[in-house]
């Protein structure tokens, strides 16, 4: 390895230039990742093909590569302990095929989730995937977003049905294809959905649409601060419901201290509109006298999100439904001991929210909200414990300075763990693909 | 019958220990009825049968054959197609079926803990109480255990809106292939880390075995409406198939089936479906009251401008039902007239239905084997239902042919070779006309990462194993176990 390392750059650069002509050095200003690594080399590959000989020639030198999209996601996960090479899989920017007629579509890896939106919708047709407008796809899937819809059509995952990746060895893969219903061979889509990059390049994949809905209706319900019971009755009434919403979303953000319940659902301007009538209802009903009403108006925290910058500490929580005022009071309890109050949201009735920090918090507020977080939670889960050893919720830290990782101590192990590191052991050998993106990984 | 080998035969006592005397099959006759699952053309007589009550039974047996380096396959209710669960002479054969309990409904979540071998229809009548169902519902329900659903990763009429098995499983008990239990997935539905749940599920029984099963529980539809549409020819369906999906319109299910495959349910159920009808097309809308009746009446024109020739409405339960049977008994009632059957299951894309169909009408004449033609119109599955007579020498073969050209003609659309039924044994030949080399050695890794050892349902899926030690593209030096004279490389 380090012969390899001592190789000199102008015949590294023009070894990656022969791979794949669009190759520069690395920019502090825009090829930065998390935790300041500055890559020696971005590079830019037009097809699978090349991305294929690109990673071919990192893998001779032994190069620590990472993926990128748009970026948007870069300041999420740990930050990487190498990296050598950026690949920008912007100018895979193709749409390659729209099979209206079978709800499917095959898209470059690099198209922006706003300019496929676009695609679709003259079609009256959509990626049933709430995520940033400049994100790409690819990235979207490496990292596994999805937002309020999650209820509904589930992760990328669950709408992926054909992917191309290129190994950290440079050899090109396919699973799945362009038909929905196929169970032919394993599904790598489902493993490189999430995975951070951590197992290879996704180049190409393929999807499953859904129609435009022609109508769609926002049923908020504002609780007070002291009404955390009827929210949480308020979102495990409206996720159970035969009413078929498409979100079921609940926002705590403060001061003043409000949590938003908000329930989306789509289908025909009549039916929405019973619908929501009767969601609304059912959001009065639970309980702690909420403030309901009806809007048109996305419930859209998750783009504000977006725009805001660097995220700062964020934590998600997943959780079973019934849990969950028990998760919001063990939120409380970890903010009001940490002395920082979280902005907590998300797909709640999907089991999962998301606690963010001010990103100008101190580290060692973080580091304690973090922790106390984590004792309180483990309570939680132990409370429901029935002795098969499955921890009914789990906690994960999405992005957060160096530093607060560091005091906050480990994540609670994730089940099947050894099993995650045998997978990347063997997709990537060497640990060169964004090795340390995960907490425990390599 | 070959005798059983000795690294299995060394193992019975510590069977006997782990699952009790009395669930361990040595007797011949006994372990002759586990020679095939639902793909009858496959058989083999396991070596040793063992039937463990728990999760730490199934790790003690797991772990008992992977310090003998002994094979073993997992079975659930046996009903699977492609061979998925057909036994290995040389080892040892699992079987789930008395580890059937629903462990726990959570209303409130909508989550069921169950065990593998609980069946698939047990699920829902647990949940019926509370006003949930489980959403998978492959044809073989009342019997199919869900253990069987997971590493098939079924599907079933209503996947076409609700999804497959893979899309309501939030959480796995397994046992790994060296016979440890780990969960995969904490059952929200939301995964941290890699997604093995993902992986796992559709793996046909090759990453390990489960022992629990945490599913998620769906509301009841307000209201349920089945229309069941005659048409003169299975292009006139087609047609209303494409006009309700461009309509923008997702049915809970669209099913089709042609007139040879009408006859044979009408000879087995007496489903009472229109007399003479070229095809009959099943359209099942759930969902809120306040949509589905307005979706109901553009499925009825969308299907009378298409050609209908009759229409008929079902929407209670137990007409439903009615309709329903002819459908589901479609594949068991081929047996009515025709001496022997191959099943097939490919997909296309659902624009491409009708050309599939044409090609598959004229492989028919050409051959002079009758295919009955039963699918899931929504979603481009096929079941060409491939008859031939087993006492006519050459009509296997023919039979056998005949299926195979209609994988190529699902293939050459763009589809794929199996859509719910899996590859098993079965279909491993037919992986290379859909993946290249490399695409069938990448899935490897994941099983190499998971059995490095190969022992956990070997020689399935896949048509040439690969060799777990050999670095992935770079294959310099010959495997240690080849070198070693341990291993060879077929």
């Amino acid at each position: 390895m380090d012969t390899e390392r001592a190789v000199v750059p102008a015949a590294l650069m023009a070894a990656l230039a022969a791979a794949c002509p669009a190759v520069r050095e690395g920019d502090p200003a825009a090829d930065a990742v998390t935790g300041g690594l500055v890559p020696a080399f971005a590079a830019s590959p037009a097809s699978t093909g090349e991305a294929s000989a690109l990673l071919r020639t990192a893998a001779e030198y032994g190069l620590a590569v990472m993926p990128r999209g748009a970026g948007t996601g870069l300041g999420w996960g740990a930050a990487p302990s190498a990296c050598d090479l950026v690949v920008d899989m912007t100018a895979m920017d193709q749409v390659i095929e729209h099979a209206a007629g079978d709800l499917v579509a095959r898209v470059q890896a690099g198209v922006t989730m706003g300019n496929l939106a676009s695609v679709l919708a003259s079609a009256g047709q959509q990626l049933a995937i709430d995520a940033p407008a400049d994100a790409t796809v690819g990235g979207v899937v490496a990292t596994g977003t999805a937002g309020p819809r999650r209820f509904r059509y589930g992760a990328p995952r669950d709408l992926l049905i054909g992917i191309t990746v290129v190994r950290a060895d440079g050899v090109v893969a396919h699973s799945g294809g362009k038909v929905v219903k196929n169970v032919a061979g394993y599904d790598l889509g489902k493993l490189f959905s999430g995975s951070q990059g951590t197992l290879g390049l996704i180049t190409e994949v393929t999807f499953r649409l859904h129609p435009l809905p022609a109508a769609v209706a926002w049923v908020t319900g504002d609780f007070g601060p002291s009404a955390l019971a009827g929210a949480a009755s308020a979102v495990t009434s409206a996720a159970g419901s035969a009413l078929v919403p498409s979100a079921v979303e609940l926002l705590w953000t403060g001061p003043p201290a409000v949590l938003r319940v908000g329930v989306l659902l789509e289908g025909t301007p009549s039916g929405v509109a019973e619908r929501a009538r009767r969601m609304a209802e059912l959001l009065t009903a639970a309980g702690g006298t909420p403030v309901v009403a009806i809007s048109e108006t996305p419930f859209r925290w998750w783009e504000q999100d977006a725009e805001s910058g660097p995220p700062g500490t964020v934590v998600r929580v997943t959780y079973w439904v019934r849990q969950l005022a028990d998760v919001l009071d063990a939120l409380a309890r970890a903010g009001a001991s940490a002395g920082i109050r979280p902005a907590v949201g998300g797909p709640a009735g999907a089991g999962a929210l998301y606690a963010r920090l001010d990103p100008a918090a101190e580290d060692d507020t973080a580091a304690r909200f973090v922790r106390a977080l984590r004792d309180r939670l483990s309570g939680v889960f132990a409370g429901s414990a029935d002795g098969s050893g499955l921890s009914r919720g789990s906690m994960a830290v999405l992005a957060a300075p160096t530093a607060v990782l560091a005091a906050a101590g480990a994540d609670q192990p994730v089940p099947g763990l050894d099993l995650m590191r045998a997978v990347k052991d063997q997709f990537d050998p060497g640990h060169r693909m964004c090795p340390g993106r995960f907490p425990w990984g390599r | 019958m070959v005798a059983m080998t000795t690294a299995v035969e060394a193992l019975v006592p510590r069977m006997r220990e782990i699952c009790g005397p009395d669930n361990v099959v040595t007797d011949p006759l006994d372990l002759r009825t586990y020679e095939c699952d639902g793909l009858t053309s496959h058989r083999s007589v396991p070596a040793l049968v063992v039937l463990p009550g728990t999760a730490s039974e199934v790790a003690s047996v797991v772990a008992a054959c992977a310090a003998a380096r002994v094979p073993f396959v997992a079975r659930g209710s046996g009903t699977g197609l492609s061979g998925g669960a057909l036994p290995r002479e040389d080892g040892v054969l699992i079987v789930m079926s008395r580890m059937r309990s629903i462990v726990e409904i959570d209303p409130v979540s909508r989550r069921a803990i169950v065990e593998p071998g609980a069946t698939n229809l047990s699920v829902s009548k647990a949940a019926a109480p509370f006003g949930l169902f489980y959403a998978p519902d492959p044809s073989s329900q009342v019997v199919c255990s869900v253990g069987g659903n997971v590493a098939e990763n079924s599907g079933g009429a209503h996947c076409l809106k609700h999804g497959f098995t893979v899309h309501h499983v939030t959480g796995l008990q397994i046992v790994t292939p060296s016979g440890e239990l780990t969960w995969l997935g904490d059952g929200s539905g939301v995964c941290s880390g890699y997604d093995l749940l993902g992986a796992f599920i559709g793996s046909e029984g090759t990453l390990g075995i489960v022992t629990k099963i945490v599913v998620k529980l769906m509301p009841l539809p307000e209201v349920v409406h089945l229309l069941l549409v005659a048409y003169d020819t299975t292009s006139h369906g087609g047609q209303a198939v494409s006009d309700i999906i461009g309509a923008g319109i997702l049915p809970a299910a669209i099913e089709m089936m042609d007139a040879l495959s009408i006859e044979a349910a009408e000879e087995a159920v007496h489903c009472n479906y229109p007399a003479g009808a070229g095809a009959v097309l099943l359209v099942e809308l759930d969902g809120p009251a306040a949509e589905v009746g307005a979706e109901m009446s553009t499925v009825r024109s969308l299907c009378e401008a298409a050609g209908a020739t009759e229409i008929r409405t079902a929407d209670d339960p137990a007409d439903r039902a009615g309709i329903w049977a002819g459908r589901k008994s479609a594949f068991a009632a081929v047996g009515r007239i025709s001496p022997a059957y191959i099943v097939q299951d490919g997909v296309v894309p659902r624009t491409s239905l009708g050309a599939v169909l044409a090609q598959i009408a004229s492989l028919s004449a050409e051959s002079g084997i009758r295919v009955a033609n039963v699918f899931h119109a929504g979603d481009g599955n096929l079941h060409p239902l491939v008859l031939y007579d087993d006492a006519v020498p050459g009509q296997a073969e023919a039979a056998e042919k005949v299926s195979g050209a209609i994988l190529d003609a699902c293939l050459e659309q763009g589809g794929s070779i199996t859509g719910e039924h899996g590859v098993g044994v079965d279909k491993s030949r037919y992986m290379p006309r859909m993946f290249g080399a490399d695409d069938l050695d990448t899935m490897q890794l994941v099983r190499c990462a998971f059995d490095p050892a190969s022992l956990c349902n070997p020689g399935k899926i896949f048509p040439t194993p690969r060799l777990c030690g050999e670095v992935p593209g770079h294959r310099r030096a010959p495997h240690p176990a080849v070198a070693a004279g341990q291993a060879e490389i077929f």
